[in-house]
Parts: C-alpha cells; structure tokens; sequence
C-alpha cells in the first residue's frame, strides 16, 4: 500500500509491503501515521503562528504550557547541540527553531505507529528522510538512492539495509539553508551529506549538523556510535566513513 | 554498522535514458483502470546500469517498485479518475498549457527525460499536462506523455527560475526527481534520500497528470 501525504511543508510518502498477507488493510494504521504528522505540523511548525513552538518563541507561553512531546524534542535538540559542538542550532536564524531535527522525529514516530500496529515491512519518507523498517519483501533489503548533489539526473550512491534511517542534508534540500552557527554564513564544503544510522531522529539532526561542520564532518561522524555518513563535496569527490561498506560486484559485505 | 548489511555503490548511476515505468506496478489494484492492467512491456532494468552496478541483495524478484507518486488512496484519484476519459486529455493539455503562459512566462528548457525523449516525434502518443501546483518558489507544472498506455516520458513545463535560489533548486532537484519518478526501477531502488521544497510541487503536478491520463 502506497500513501502520499502533503503535510509539514514537504512531502511524505509511506510505502507497507506486506509480503505475507498477514494485513489485508494497512489503511486505519497508516491514518493514524498520518494523523501524528498533521499534530506534528500543528505543534511544531515556525510557520504557523498559533503553533505552540511560535508561541513558546515568541514568549507568550512557556515550556509547561506546551504539549509534553515539546519539551522531549527540545531536549534532544540540546543533546546534539552538545554532541555535534554547537554545529547544531536551536535558534538557526535567532529564533527558536526546532525543524531541523522535528522532521526525522515526526518520520521515526511514524514508523513506530505502524510497527505497533503489526506493519513491520514499511518505508516513510519524509521529504527525502527515510525510515526503512523492517526488509520490502523476504531475503531482500531495502535500497535507498542518494540523490546526487551536483548531477541532475544521477543517484550518488545507494544504500542498502534493513531496519535503517537515512537522512539528508544538503544544497539540494532547500537550497542553501543550512547555516554555520559559528560563522553566520551558508555551510560550504559539502554539496550533500547523508547519514545512515538506527534511528531518523538523530540521523537527521546529525546530517544537518554534518552539513554545517563541512570537510570536519567526516571525522566527527566517525566517532559517532552506529552512525555513518556519505558525503559529496562541493568539486564532486565523495567520501564515505569506515563502517559503510563499499560493495563490489560479486561480494558479499557484511 | 553492525545493526544492518550496507553498502555504497559509489558509481554514479546514469538513469533518465532508462525507461522501465510500468503503471500498473505503482497504482494499487482498487484504483488501476484496466486499460493498463496488462501494459507490461520490456523488464526493468535488465539492460541498464542497474544490472551492472551491483545487485547484490540477490533480489531479482519482480516486487521492486519506484518510489510511489501514484498513490490509489490519494485524495483525488478516485474522482478524477472516474470523471476523466481518454478523449478529454488532449483538450486538458491545450487549456493547461494555455494556464500555463498565463502563469508564468519562464518555461523552462528542459526536455523529455525517459523514453519519451526519442518517442516524442512519432505519432500515436498523447501528451497530458498537470496542474500548475503553486510552491514557495513559484509555480511547478510537468507534462507527461503516454505511449501505449503507458507513462513514457516527462517534461517540466513551468520551474521557478526567478533569482538565484530558485535556479539552483532548479537545476538540481527537478531533473533528480525525473529520475526518480521515470526510472527508479533501472537503478532497483525503492525510496530516495534527498529532496527538495520544490519536489512538493512537481510531485501535485505530476499527480494531476497522471490523474488525467487514468494510469
């Protein structure tokens, strides 16, 4: 079952196999996926301004006065302000801003209403964040194209894997909207940086956060436990971190 | 990772030629008009710089599907699709390409990506146009071309290009999601990473073609 859905100012798609027949119907489940997103929007959108988080920037009601889920995601915004030395922002542009890290949240919450609900074998994308749960269809892992940066037309590279999150950051996401916190000036260095790991929230925080840092990026994220990242530079080499595993024709990586 | 087999194939992988979309495969059963429930046509990718750039989930199952446009619970599918037949696309494509330069004056350059860049000449095809779907960069609006009952090709007809950001969203996110859209099959994938705000509205428009044309 397919489902595309327009919410968050982007575009999420969610993909259930169910190659054992076990669900005739996914649909009541994936309605409550995406019911979760649209709350997601309604709390946390910086576009929307009776949102709680415009509120809550613009000081008209503080932390307590906010859906709790507000405050479990503004903690985990500080721990990979901490994580990635403040290449990571809350306040991107001098405001409160938390999408930076809310998208991948919404998307890993997603995949864990459907996984609850017995849809083990699923894909949600969230504007180009992707979830895998689970494999597509028996003995057979899920393949994610890396849209590349600079070729149009082209993939930079595809990554396989079951029961995975792989996050993009990158010019080609909204143009360049990635900002070095230290510096006030759009990141350069990489064209686009992709982070693979277990879970969409830190993935997607840690891209963006990857993306910010540049040429250092590809050190800190191999210091990152069970994450790993692809990146395309800005003249077009790439370079990946040690536990991605380059797959030649005939053999078998594990 | 430890948690999960990975792997990069770091070879850039050469797709719009490769035209391997089939309908059917992507539109669920309740929605699929039975026009193209039998539009096979060649096999994916056998041929293309998928087989050659490594295969090595060892699936060559038939259940690869692209990434999923059409989508069958989508609000619109079932009324339009009901309510559009066959011989009102042509008479769409000339009022939404009328729309079109109404609109925006900046048609874009851009030409047929998939097959349908070399069976645009011959006769026999039909061309459907989606809607203009307004974006924060401007407007976005693809047409698409069918061949046999099948989608064989995408032009986007209108893109932002009005200052500098807007080109660059341009120039690199539509033509990676004609890829996406035409040949994920080729390159055996089921989801792409990396996206644009731009994707929203060429993804409507391809929607609203698709729609029109009952595939």
């Amino acid at each position: 079952m397919r489902h595309i859905e327009h919410v968050m100012g982007t575009v999420f798609s969610f993909d259930i196999r169910d190659s054992d027949g076990r669900h005739s119907d996914p649909g009541p489940y994936v309605a409550e996926a995406v019911a979760w997103l649209h709350h997601v929007d309604e709390v946390f959108s910086t576009y929307k301004p009776d949102s709680a988080v415009s509120r809550l920037s613009r000081g008209e009601i503080t932390l307590t006065g906010c859906p709790a889920e507000v405050a479990d995601v503004l903690r985990l915004c500080e721990s990979v302000v901490l994580v990635s030395h403040g290449y990571f922002t809350l306040h991107p542009r001098g405001r409160l801003d938390p999408s930076a890290l809310v998208k991948g949240w919404a998307v890993e919450r997603a995949s864990a209403i459907l996984r609850a609900a017995g849809a083990a074998d699923h894909c949600v994308n969230g504007g180009g964040d992707v979830r895998l749960s689970g494999s597509p269809a028996p003995g057979r892992s899920w393949r994610v194209g890396v849209a590349h940066p600079l070729r149009p037309g082209e993939l930079a590279a595809v990554v396989s894997g079951t029961d995975l999150a792989v996050a993009t950051s990158g010019t080609a996401e909204r143009g360049a909207h990635v900002v070095d916190p230290h510096t006030g000036r759009p990141a350069a260095g990489l064209a686009s940086v992709t982070v693979v790991g277990p879970d969409l929230t830190l993935a997607d925080a840690y891209a963006t956060s990857a993306f910010a840092m540049g040429a250092a990026a590809r050190d800190w994220v191999e210091g990152l436990h069970g994450y790993e990242a692809f990146a395309v530079t800005s003249s077009g080499a790439t370079w990946r971190t040690s536990g991605l595993h380059p797959r030649s024709r005939g053999l078998t990586t594990t | 990772m430890r948690r999960a087999i990975l792997a990069v194939l770091a070879t850039a992988v050469g797709l719009v030629l490769l035209l391997s979309f089939k309908p059917h495969e992507v539109i669920s059963p309740a929605a699929r008009p039975a026009a193209v429930a039998e539009g096979t046509g060649p096999g994916p990718g056998d041929s293309g710089p998928g087989a050659d750039d490594g295969d090595g989930d060892g699936g060559e199952d038939g259940g690869r599907f692209g990434r999923g446009f059409p989508d069958s619970s989508g609000p619109r599918d079932a009324q339009t699709q009901e309510t559009q037949s066959q011989e009102t696309q042509s008479q769409e494509t000339q009022s939404q390409e009328t729309q079109s330069q109404e609109t925006q004056s900046q048609e874009t350059q851009g030409g047929w990506s998939g097959a349908g860049a070399t069976a645009g000449a011959t006769s026999g095809e039909k061309t459907v146009t989606g809607d203009a779907a307004d974006t924060r960069w401007g407007p976005v609006q693809v047409e698409i071309v069918i061949s046999a009952g099948r989608m064989a090709g995408i032009r986007v007809l209108v893109a932002p290009q009005n200052n500098h950001r807007d080109i660059e969203i341009n120039n690199e996110a539509l033509p990676i999601l004609d890829e996406e859209a035409l040949s994920a099959r080729s390159a055996q994938i089921d989801v792409v990473s990396g996206a644009t705000y731009t994707s929203d509205g060429y993804i409507r428009s391809l929607q609203s073609a698709l729609d029109k044309a009952g595939l």
